[in-house]
């Protein structure tokens, strides 16, 4: 028996590295070989001919792991990028050639931008306005031709941004104007969404595939702000270094700190899809360790404005700031969420995670109140009405899902459920990035 | 008999839904009672079984558990629940209706008037 131990150990390392397959699953199909040897086995056949007829009934391995990864879609982007079985008509490995030349590119327009405004010399608001538009198109255009789009797919990729192009361009903007502020604010976030029209290959009905954006989009900021901090290092090093030899360094800044912010955004997406097993084991790991913090130090505030009263006095600001606090919540949430394997049932993790959002919930109950009633004596601004939207838009995305995860946590709703909840409700925050674009200026006679 | 690889997918949902309404079940035994009860006709590839599984679960049509029973290795069982049982009648309906249909026309052109006749 020796042998056939030693067999099923190859076969299991060997079925461990097959894309789409976990090791919960290797588990499972290692319980069924050992049956059907055993089976064999008391049938009269010996060890290896056992072995060898029970691995064969199991199927070949790629037609299996590709039904694992059809399945277990989170996984799937391993069947794409390792091309197992070439089933989809996406682009294996292209190389570091072209993500470096879109990311060149966006550096290259980044800095025609900067010249052309004068910056830092000069801070010409259409510079900021436009921000969102000098690397996302070359973002879109960049997973585009990933996923080798037709040309209908192109042009529907390219449509949001040459819209908003037009318009923020063409709107006749009122000097220090509020609204340009919040543009260049929401601007990004709404292209953002648009990024995923390509990066999704146009399946934006998919509820799967936009899991699988969400899940890019946390790994591709933890990439970027691992490639900000390396790029910060770097630079203090130069000036510290060049200094002394009488280098004007905030010129060397001024050339080198946009051009390496834009190309981040390329780079970073180009290493997400294809060195995604760093940051797959890594990504899980720090939202484990942040969602107990967040959720100690929400509950800790939560009881604190409610005990001492504070809820009631908020400063105008702190909508601002308890805005920022739902969108990190937010994301801890659906991080987590697009993390996890569905499968398992309910963890000291959806618990933590639970606490987290209830007491934002709790936290925000209080800050809306006050802004209201702030909102009812002085009346509406754009910066006030665009806070106020955005709370209320997670407040309702926060309160379904505590609801549905308190659910899921008594075992009365499937995880699917809150999952679904959250996917469906993506569009709700690109259409409400984009309502503040496009209607908020207008609303507000562009002041 | 060469039972057709479609048939052979498009059947082997409702036949799991209706072998674990018998009774909570794991991987292999699951296969076997499908290769018993087809008489080796319905052809499987084992390692398939589990992708359907995992999908059945992800619908919420079966829970899982792993387990460990006192003579052997931990391995995952699998409950049909609620929904299930739901989308079990359901396929019920459905398949009856094909085979009804196919039925009366095979027992002949007398059989599909009959048929017509009674409706």
């Amino acid at each position: 028996m020796e042998s056939i131990e030693s067999q099923i150990a190859q076969w299991r390392e060997y079925v461990a590295d097959a894309p789409g397959l976990n090791g919960h699953d290797v588990d499972e199909l290692e319980d069924h070989l050992r049956h059907q040897i055993a089976e064999l086995s008391a049938a009269g056949l010996t060890g290896d001919e056992a072995f060898l007829i029970a691995v064969k009934r199991l199927g070949d391995l790629d037609g299996l792991s590709r039904e694992f990864a059809r399945e277990h879609s989170g996984r799937l982007w391993k069947q794409l990028l390792v091309g197992a079985g070439g089933a989809e008509p996406v682009r294996r490995e292209s190389g570091w050639f072209e993500p470096l030349a879109f990311a060149a590119a966006a550096a290259v327009v980044v800095q025609i931008a900067r010249l052309a405004g004068g910056f830092p010399d000069d801070e010409p608001n259409w510079l900021f306005r436009n921000a969102g538009l000098f690397v996302l198109p070359l973002l879109a255009g960049y997973f585009a031709r990933r996923r080798q789009l037709d040309f209908r797919a192109w042009a529907l990729t390219l449509a949001p941004f040459a819209a908003a192009a037009l318009v923020i361009n063409l709107y006749p903007w009122d000097a220090d104007s509020a609204t340009e502020g919040l543009v260049a604010l929401h601007l990004p976030v709404a292209l953002w969404f648009a990024v995923a029209f390509p990066y999704m290959s146009g399946t934006i009905r998919s509820h799967e595939g936009r899991m699988d954006f969400v899940r890019f989009t946390g790994e591709w900021f933890i990439y970027y702000v691992l490639i900000a901090l390396g790029g910060g290092v770097l630079m203090g090093l130069t000036a510290a270094i060049l200094e002394p030899a009488g280098a004007d360094v905030e010129q060397i800044a001024a050339w080198v700190l946009p051009s390496g912010a834009a190309a981040g955004v390329i780079v970073a997406a180009w290493l997400v899809e294809s060195k995604q097993r760093v940051v797959e084991n890594m990504a899980p790991v720090l939202t484990m360790l942040f969602t107990p913090l967040f959720a100690v130090m929400l509950a800790g505030a939560a009881v604190v404005y409610a005990a001492t009263g504070l809820g009631g006095a908020f400063d105008r600001d702190l909508v601002g700031v308890f805005d920022a606090l739902l969108v990190v919540v937010l994301a801890l949430v659906l991080y987590g969420m697009s993390a996890r394997d569905s499968s398992t049932s309910p963890d000291w993790m959806d618990r933590i995670q639970l606490v987290a959002v209830v007491s934002a919930l709790v936290l925000d109950v209080m800050v809306l109140g006050s802004m209201i009633a702030r909102i009812g004596e002085l009346g509406f601004t754009p910066n006030r009405t665009a806070a106020l939207g955005l709370n209320l838009v997670l407040l309702v995305n926060l309160a379904g899902a505590a609801w549905l995860s308190a659910r899921f946590l008594a075992r009365r709703s499937r995880l699917h459920r809150l999952e679904r909840w959250q996917t469906a409700y993506l569009p709700i925050f690109a259409v409400w990035a984009a309502a503040v674009v496009l209607l908020l200026p207008p609303l507000f006679g562009f002041d | 008999m060469h039972i057709d690889k479609d048939l052979v997918a498009a059947s082997a949902t409702p036949l799991v839904l209706a072998l674990l309404a018998e009774g909570e079940s794991y991987g292999y035994a699951i296969l076997k009672r499908v290769r018993a009860l087809s008489g080796g006709e319905l052809e499987w590839t084992d390692g398939m079984l589990y992708p359907l599984l995992h999908r059945l679960r992800r619908l919420g049509y079966v829970t899982t558990e792993w387990r460990t029973p006192p003579e052997g290795r931990r391995r995952q069982y699998y409950m049909l629940t609620d929904e299930g049982r739901t989308a079990l009648a359901d396929q019920r309906r459905q398949w009856e209706t094909v085979t009804r249909a196919l039925n009366d026309v095979w027992r002949g052109p007398g059989g599909l008037l009959t048929a017509m006749g009674e409706a």
